[in-house]
C-alpha cells in the first residue's frame, strides 16, 4: 500500500516545515545565509574570558544574544530558544506555546563552570578545602540557579517549557554527531507513527575556558589565532585544527502527509538516516574507514537512494588533517567516480566547528542550499590538499541545481551519523 | 509502516552494585530478606554512599591501557555491560556485535579533584587571575581526562572493549536518561526499526565533584541511614549509590531464531515531564498508567519503585500509588533504592533489571525495608511495574511481564 505520502519503503515521509539558525555569524536564517553565501567568517578572538597564555584563543563565539548572568546552560537554552522559535514560526504550526510533538534535543556537557566554582568556594567560611569546602558552601545555601549549570534536563526542560513541546524532552548526546542524532530520533519518531510533529534542536555554547584548554590539550584546535578568519581550513593543506564555536540549528519535521493536510510549505524531506558506532580509538577513526563508510551507506540504504543520487556533500569538514582526509577517502569508497563530479564543500571554514549543534546546523543550511539553489563555498581553501582532489566549492560560492545532500556528522567515541536530505 | 509487532525481551542483565556482583549474586541477595545495605557513612560525611563491591575490572577490559583512559565511572559501566553481553550469549559472536544497537544513559564524567582542589585554593589566596587559571588548566589537566569526562564516551568505550557497533546513543537528564534510552530502544524494537540493544548505564557515587552537582539542588540526604521511605523527617534526600546496570533488548523473533531464552518482556515504558507543582507528579504518574493498559486491571501488582527520598517526588509517588488501590489493584510496593542506593542516570534500568529477574524467578522480593510501605507477601508475579520519578524532573513508568 504505497502512496506519495510514503517512502519506497512504505514509511510516513518526513518533510521538513521550518528551520532555525543560530551561529556566530547571526541570529535567523537571512543573515546566516547572506554571510554563508558570500563566504564570511565567524571566526574571531575570544573576548568572553581571559586568553593569556593559551595556545588558542579564537572561536566562533556567539556574543549577541544577551543572556543575563551570562552561563553556558542560558546560552545553550537561549540559542536553542530563539531558533526553535524561528523554525515553529515558519512552519505555522501549533499554537502559541503549544508544539504539537516532542523536543529532541542534542545539548553540549553541563557543568558547574569555574566562576561558579569560585563563587561556591569563597562562599564557605571556616578552614576546609577543596571539595569539602564546596560541599560545605553547597549546604549552607541556595544555589538553586546553580543547578541549571549541572543538571543536563536543564536545558531541554527550559526549552520544552517556553515552547510547549509534548511529553518527556529527550537530550541526546553524540559528541559532535549530536544535532544529526536528534534529526534522526524526530525521523524515526514520525515514521513509527508515533507523532506527526517533531521538533529537533541542536545546540552549543562551548566556548568555557576549560573546554576550550581540553580540545587543545588533544591538539584538536587550530592556533593559526593572529588571523582568526583564515583559520578553519578544510581540505586545504595547510589546515591544523578545528575552531570551537557555538549556535544553533532548529528543524520542523513532520509526515509529508500531515503537512500538506494542514498546507504547510514544504521545504524539503529528511530521505535517510544512517548510523555506525567506530571500535578503533576514541578520537580517530579505524585507518579504513569502514565505520564512517558504513553511515553514510546505512544513510543511502535507509533512504533507498543510490550514491549517484547525492548532488553535493555537506561535509563534516572540520578543518583537522585526520578528520578531512578520513572524510574524503570514505566517501571515495561510497561515492567512487561519482564524487569527481559531486561538490563537497565545508560550512566550518565560516561558522568553526559548533560541536553539538553542527549536524543540525549542517542540516539547515543544507536545506538552504537546495532552496537557493546555491552552494556554499568552502573558504580559507588554499593551498588545496592534493591527498584530497575534490571540487571543495573553494573560496567563491556558486549556483548549481541540487536536489539531494548528504551531510556528514562525526564525533570523538566513534559516533558517525549521516543524513540525506532532499528538496520537497 | 511497522509490519508485525516484535515483543521486547530482556535476554540478558549486567549488574554491579554495593551489594553484588552479576545478575545472580543479586537475586541471591535480595530475595532474601532482611536486607543489609552496604553504606559508607564516614569517607563523604555528611553524606553516606553505598560504595561498589570491589572488582577486579581486568576481567572485563584486559588491557591496562584501556583502563586508564576511562574514569571509573566508564569503568564501572563497561564491565557491567561486559557482563549483559556474556549474559546474553553476544559476547563471542561478533557478527551480532557489529549490529548491536547502544541505547546509553549517561550523566557528566569525572573531574580531577586534586587540580580542582590546588587551583582554588591558590586563586583563593592570590586573587583574582585569569592567566593564572589558564596556565594551572593548560599544565595541569591531564589530556585524556577530557575523554573520561564526556558523557558519549562510556558508549565509546563499550564499543572499543566490546566491539558492539552497530549504531551508539547517549542519553541524557539525571533518571530521564535512562528512561529515554530504554524507552528509545523499546520503541525501535515494536516498530521493526531495530532488533538487538544493549541499554543501560552507569554511576560512581564514590566521587565529590558527583555529590557536589547533587548538593547545589539541596538533593543530598544527610543523617543516618534510613530507607527512602523514611527520610521525611531528616528532611528527605537521596543516598547516591554506585552502580553499573545493562539489559540486552531484543526482539522475541530475533532471540527465538538463536536461541536466546528472556528473562521477561517489557511490555510498555510511558514518560512525561511535569513542572513539578504540589500534585503534578502524581498526577502525572496516574495518566502514564492508564497509559501502560495494564490487564486484568485489578489484583496484585508487584511495583518495583525507584523512588529517591527527595522530599516531593517521594511523597507524590507514595500518592500516586495509594491510587492504585482505590482503582481495584493492590500494589505490593520495593524501593531498590533502599538497598542498592539512588543511581540517577542508570536507576531505570537496575529498577528493570531486578523486575525480569523477580518475573524469571516466579518470586517477588520480599521488603527493601520496614516502614508501613512494603509489606511482606508470597506473591508470584507475572507483571512489575517499575517506576521512575525523577528527583527534580520527569516522570516513567515500564510494566515488565512474563514473556511467556
Amino acid at each position: 500500500m504505497s502512496s506519495v505520502y510514503q517512502d519506497s519503503k512504505g514509511r510516513p515521509l518526513v518533510a521538513v516545515t521550518g528551520m532555525g539558525l543560530v551561529t556566530s555569524l547571526g541570529r535567523g536564517k537571512a543573515d546566516n545565509w547572506a554571510a554563508l553565501s558570500q563566504g564570511k567568517s565567524g571566526i574571531r578572538t575570544i573576548s568572553r574570558f581571559p586568553t593569556e597564555g593559551l595556545r588558542t584563543t579564537i572561536a566562533g563565539t556567539v556574543d549577541f544574544m544577551e543572556v543575563a548572568p551570562y552561563s553556558a546552560a542560558a546560552l545553550s537554552a537561549a540559542m536553542a530558544l530563539a531558533a526553535g522559535s524561528e523554525a515553529i514560526e515558519q512552519a505555522r504550526i501549533g499554537s502559541k506555546a503549544a508544539f504539537p510533538g516532542p523536543l529532541y534535543l542534542a545539548t553540549p556537557p553541563a557543568e558547574i563552570e569555574w566562576p561558579q566554582r569560585r563563587a561556591l568556594y569563597d562562599q564557605a567560611a571556616g578552614s576546609e578545602r577543596g571539595y569539602k569546602r564546596l560541599l560545605a558552601a553547597a549546604r549552607a545555601g541556595n544555589w538553586s540557579e546553580l543547578q541549571s549549570l549541572c543538571q543536563f534536563a536543564s536545558v531541554a526542560e527550559r526549552v520544552s517549557g517556553e515552547l510547549g513541546t509534548r511529553g518527556l524532552p529527550v537530550s541526546i548526546s553524540t559528541a559532535c554527531a549530536s544535532g544529526a542524532t536528534a534529526i534522526q530520533l524526530g525521523v524515526e519518531a514520525i515514521r513509527r507513527g508515533d507523532t506527526d510533529a517533531a521538533l529537533c534542536i541542536g545546540t552549543d555554547s562551548s566556548v568555557q575556558i576549560e573546554a576550550l584548554i581540553r580540545f587543545s590539550l588533544l591538539s584538536a584546535l587550530s592556533t593559526r589565532n593572529d588571523a582568526p578568519e583564515a583559520a578553519s581550513r578544510p581540505f586545504s593543506k595547510e589546515r591544523d585544527g578545528f575552531v570551537m564555536a557555538e549556535g544553533a540549528g532548529a528543524l520542523v519535521l513532520e509526515s509529508y502527509q500531515s503537512a500538506v493536510a494542514r498546507g504547510a510549505e514544504i521545504l524539503g524531506v529528511v530521505r535517510g538516516c544512517g548510523e555506525k558506532a567506530d571500535d578503533y580509538h576514541r578520537t580517530r577513526s579505524k585507518p579504513d574507514g569502514t565505520a564512517i563508510i558504513g553511515a553514510i551507506r546505512n544513510a543511502l540504504l535507509d533512504a533507498g537512494a543510490a550514491p549517484e543520487e547525492i548532488d553535493y556533500v555537506n561535509a563534516h569538514g572540520t578543518s583537522t588533517p585526520e578528520n578531512d582526509k578520513m572524510e574524503y577517502l570514505s566517501l571515495k569508497a561510497v561515492l567512487g567516480d561519482h564524487l569527481a563530479s559531486t561538490p563537497v564543500s565545508s560550512n566550518k571554514s565560516m561558522i568553526g566547528h559548533t560541536l553539538s549543534a553542527s549536524g543540525a546546523i549542517e542540516a539547515v543550511v543544507s536545506l538552504l542550499t537546495i532552496q537557493n539553489g546555491f552552494l556554499p563555498p568552502t573558504i580559507n581553501y588554499a593551498p588545496p590538499d592534493p591527498e584530497i582532489p575534490v571540487d571543495a566549492v573553494g573560496n567563491q560560492g556558486r549556483a548549481a541545481n541540487v536536489r539531494t545532500v548528504l551531510s556528514n556528522s562525526f564525533g570523538f567515541g566513534g559516533q558517525n551519523v549521516s543524513l540525506l536530505i532532499a528538496a520537497a | 509502516m511497522p509490519n508485525v509487532q516484535d515483543d521486547v525481551w530482556i535476554t540478558g542483565i549486567g549488574l554491579v552494585s554495593s551489594l553484588a556482583e552479576g545478575a545472580a549474586a543479586h537475586w541471591n541477595r535480595l530475595s532474601n530478606g532482611p536486607q543489609r545495605p552496604v553504606i559508607d557513612p564516614q569517607r563523604f560525611a555528611p553524606y553516606t554512599v553505598h560504595p561498589l563491591v570491589d572488582i577486579d575490572f581486568s576481567k572485563q577490559i584486559p588491557k591496562t591501557s584501556d583502563q586508564k583512559q576511562m574514569e571509573r565511572w566508564q569503568r564501572i559501566g563497561v564491565y557491567a555491560a561486559g557482563l549483559a553481553l556474556a549474559d546474553a550469549n553476544l559476547s563471542k559472536d561478533p557478527a551480532l556485535l557489529d549490529r548491536t544497537d547502544l541505547c546509553i544513559a549517561a550523566g557528566n564524567g569525572e573531574r580531577d579533584l586534586a587540580l580542582d582542589s590546588r587551583i582554588l585554593a591558590a586563586i583563593g589566596s592570590t586573587g583574582e587571575s585569569g592567566a593564572y587559571l589558564n596556565q594551572e588548566l593548560a599544565t595541569g589537566l591531564r589530556p585524556t581526562l577530557y575523554l573520561g569526562q564526556l558523557s558519549n564516551l562510556l558508549a565509546g568505550n563499550i564499543s572499543i572493549i566490546h566491539k558492539a557497533t552497530g549504531s551508539s546513543r547517549t542519553f541524557k537528564g539525571e533518571e530521564m536518561a535512562g528512561v529515554s534510552a530504554v524507552e528509545d530502544a523499546v520503541s525501535r524494537i515494536q516498530s521493526g526499526q531495530g532488533e538487538l540493544f544493549l541499554v543501560g548505564g552507569a554511576l560512581n557515587a564514590e566521587r565529590d565533584d558527583a555529590l557536589l552537582g547533587c548538593e547545589v539542588a539541596g538533593s543530598l540526604y544527610q543523617g543516618p541511614y534510613r530507607s527512602v521511605w523514611q527520610r521525611r523527617e531528616q528532611g528527605g534526600g537521596l543516598v547516591p549509590g554506585s552502580v553499573g546496570a545493562f539489559l540486552v533488548l531484543e526482539a522475541s523473533n530475533h532471540a527465538r531464531r538463536r536461541g536466546a531464552l528472556p528473562y521477561a518482556r517489557i511490555a510498555n515504558v510511558v514518560s512525561d515531564s511535569t513542572r513539578r507543582r504540589a500534585g503534578d507528579a502524581a498526577a502525572a504518574g496516574a495518566r502514564l498508567f492508564g497509559r501502560l493498559g495494564i490487564t486484568p486491571a485489578t489484583g496484585v501488582l508487584g511495583v518495583l519503585s525507584g523512588a529517591s527520598g527527595v522530599e516531593l517526588p517521594t511523597s507524590e509517588e507514595l500518592l500516586f500509588l495509594a491510587g492504585l488501590e482505590r482503582r481495584g489493584f493492590t500494589p505490593l510496593i520495593r524501593a531498590w533504592g533502599s538497598v542498592l542506593g539512588h543511581t540517577l542516570e542508570a536507576h531505570f534500568v537496575v529498577g528493570l533489571a531486578l523486575a525480569a529477574m523477580a518475573v524469571s524467578h516466579d518470586t517477588f522480593y520480599p521488603p527493601f525495608e520496614t516502614s508501613e510501605v512494603e509489606h511482606a507477601s508470597d506473591m508470584r508475579p507475572d507483571r512489575i511495574l517499575v517506576t521512575a520519578f525523577g528527583h527534580w524532573r520527569g516522570e516513567g513508568l515500564a510494566l515488565v511481564q512474563s514473556a511467556w
